[in-house]
């Protein structure tokens, strides 16, 4: 056994210090790029850090904690608009509620795309489908919910008066919102199932497995890990989105109930996020109340660097155990 | 170390890196003596290292037989017309170069050329006397079963990777308590109970290589197969682990009919009574392996098995 030790010990070359390549010897244009990159490197950094300290700043300054015990209220001054408890919880429960959609419709597509996919046409257009909802632009999933919701087969979804369907309700701001999430959600479980070798699908069948028992019991579980990185990247898709919740969850600042059944009717009636609470209270809305939008932005940047450090926690987790390929 | 008659092909390691592992402690009388004191009549081989080959079973029945068999991928023709037994209380090796079709023939004995879209076969493959060509798939699987070159245990823990087998398609029942028999019964036999008889409940991608692809073969035998195919089972390890896995291979032809696919011609030599030599997808020579190895009958056999090509 000191055979290899030796050898390894005799065939390195003396330790040399190692220097990095000085760029003093490269033409100018290369060392102008270099700068450049550098400087455009930089300056994204210092552009992202200006924003989220600037935020911290505000957040701290105007976030008091009975900013989120208080509901939101008419009013004139700081002290008369209250705080944004509807909007805090509002956030969550859309959020669970679109995740509740996003996430197995999404895996089912992902499931189906990586391990059957036949006939390859329909593979081929549900993939540019799920690629184009990725790029459709949120105000549009909205514009097209307001018409979907207000057709009177869906009015038990929403508050109807008169047969007027009004489709504003949290299923109607839920669904769409769980279009937003789902392209993140079937790339990253896509992803996951890809990175799984053949040869494990393999083994489970050559003892005998069914394809959908070994999807069941050996690559969703494999999987999990981008699964939920998918729900993650999701969850930080659905609650930073504003045009959605303005125009489907009503945007009224306190929860409106419809209905007397106990859950249903609040979810059937409207209310507001957080991002429709910053965006009605910023100085170009209609509340212009600021600093209650910095303290409410300030939550949400929290949340959403929550779910980022989430990600990198469960992206690094999953990768511990893994096969050769 | 000294060789009374030369190693029937290249050696690839030194002759003073391996112990004597298995020279004397085979029990049984089943090794045939390492060389030493060997008469140059009965001229049996001897391995590097020292190791002897056992001596081949008493008993062999007929498990499978394959008839003309080719298969294509595409319009490439990877095996054909390819004909051999299968017995039980033998092992039989497949060489032969990369490509020549060895894992594709390993892969149609259990149908998993079938996954490969491409592929399309011909001829016949009989288990017991009935074509698998009539066995449902699934159900062959579990009496043709497979360990790969690469151990891939399951994500789940080292009792639920063998219990996998023994259950219902996707169910998770039956529960613990009823499985435990089973589940202990195959490890042991795969010869790694006594290692992990504290860690059931750990996750099975914990252990190492060469467990990992031991519980691959427990899961394999799980099932209680008849015939258990290996793809190149130790070209990942090391080669403390490949002896394990080889010494497992040899006890475990009494009850299975053992094909293995090698890369390694001493391999095959170590653990093979029979031995399959594959060139550009035809059956070039079946013979037994103290013959293929010391007289080949074959000019390519003989070229390929003195390091000429491969």
């Amino acid at each position: 056994m000191s055979t290899p030790q030796a050898l390894a010990a005799g065939s390195l070359p003396p330790t040399a210090p190692r220097r990095n390549e000085s760029s003093a010897s490269w033409r100018l244009t290369d060392r102008l790029g270099l700068g450049f990159a550098w400087f455009l490197g930089l300056l994204f950094c210092v552009i992202t850090a200006a924003i989220v300290i600037y935020l911290f700043v505000q957040g701290i300054r105007y976030l008091r904690p009975s900013l989120l015990v208080t509901n939101p209220s008419a009013g004139f001054t700081e002290s008369q608009t209250g705080g944004f408890l509807d909007p805090l919880i509002d956030t969550v429960v859309i959020a669970v509620m679109s995740m509740a959609i996003a996430v197995p419709i999404g895996t089912a597509i992902a499931v189906w795309l990586s391990e059957f996919g036949r006939p390859p046409v329909l593979a081929r257009i549900v993939e540019s489908t799920v690629e184009m909802l990725a790029g459709t632009p949120s105000i549009l999933l909205a514009l097209f919910g307001t018409l979907l919701f207000e057709a009177p087969w869906l009015g038990f979804l929403s508050r109807t008066s008169g047969g007027v369907v009004f489709g504003r309700s949290f299923f109607a701001a839920a669904a769409m919102l769980s279009l937003l999430a789902l392209p993140l959600v079937v790339s990253s479980v896509r992803e996951g199932l890809q990175a799984i070798p053949s040869h494990v699908r393999e083994a489970s069948y050559a003892v005998g497995k069914t394809k959908t028992a070994t999807t069941r019991r050996v690559l969703l579980p494999a999987a999990r890990p981008s699964v939920l990185t998918g729900t993650m990247l999701g969850l930080g898709r659905v609650i930073g989105d504003t045009a959605i919740v303005v125009l489907l969850l009503g945007n009224t600042l306190t929860n409106d109930p419809s209905g007397s059944a106990p859950i249903l009717s609040a979810l059937r009636g409207t209310g507001s996020t957080l991002t429709s609470y910053v965006f009605y209270n910023a100085p170009t809305g209609d509340g212009d109340q600021p600093g209650k939008a910095y303290a409410a932005a300030f939550v949400l940047l929290l949340m959403v660097l929550a779910l980022n450090v989430g990600v990198d926690i469960v992206g690094r987790r999953g990768t511990a155990l893994r096969w050769n390929s | 170390m000294e060789f009374l008659t030369p190693p029937p092909v290249r050696r690839l390691t030194g002759p003073e890196g391996e112990p004597q592992r298995r020279a004397g402690s085979d029990p049984g009388g089943r090794s045939n003596g390492n060389g030493n004191g060997n008469g140059n009549g009965s001229r049996s081989p001897v391995f590097v290292g020292g190791r002897a080959r056992v001596a081949p079973a008493t008993i062999a029945i007929d498990r499978m037989q394959v008839e003309d068999v080719s298969v294509d991928y595409g319009r490439k023709r990877a095996v054909s017309g390819v004909s051999l037994p299968i017995r039980q209380g033998e092992v039989l090796a497949l060489i032969g170069p990369s490509g020549c079709g060895k894992t594709t023939l390993l892969r149609s004995l259990n149908r998993l050329t079938e996954l490969t879209r491409t592929a399309s076969s011909q001829g016949r493959i009989t288990l017991d006397g009935v074509d698998i060509a009539t066995i449902e798939p699934t159900a062959l699987r579990r009496r043709v079963t497979m360990v790969f070159q690469q151990p891939n245990p399951f994500p789940m823990s080292v009792f639920d990777n063998v219990a996998y087998v023994l259950r219902e398609q996707a169910s998770r029942r039956p529960k613990k308590r009823a499985l435990e028999g089973a589940v202990h019964e195959a490890l042991s036999r795969a010869g790694l109970l006594d290692e992990v008889r504290d860690d059931l409940d750990h996750p099975a991608l914990r252990l190492s290589g060469g467990q990992q692809q031991r519980l691959c073969i427990a899961r394999a035998l799980a099932a209680n197969p008849e015939v258990l195919l290996l793809d190149e089972p130790c070209s990942a390890l090391d080669p403390q682990s490949t002896q394990v896995i080889e010494d497992l291979i040899v006890k475990l032809r009494e009850d299975v009919a053992v094909v293995i696919v090698t890369h390694n011609l001493q391999q095959a030599f170590r653990v093979a009574d029979y031995v399959a030599f594959m060139y550009l997808g035809e059956l070039v020579e079946y013979a037994s392996a103290t013959q293929l190895f010391s007289a080949p009958g074959e000019q390519r056999t003989r070229d390929y098995v003195s390091g000429a090509f491969g």
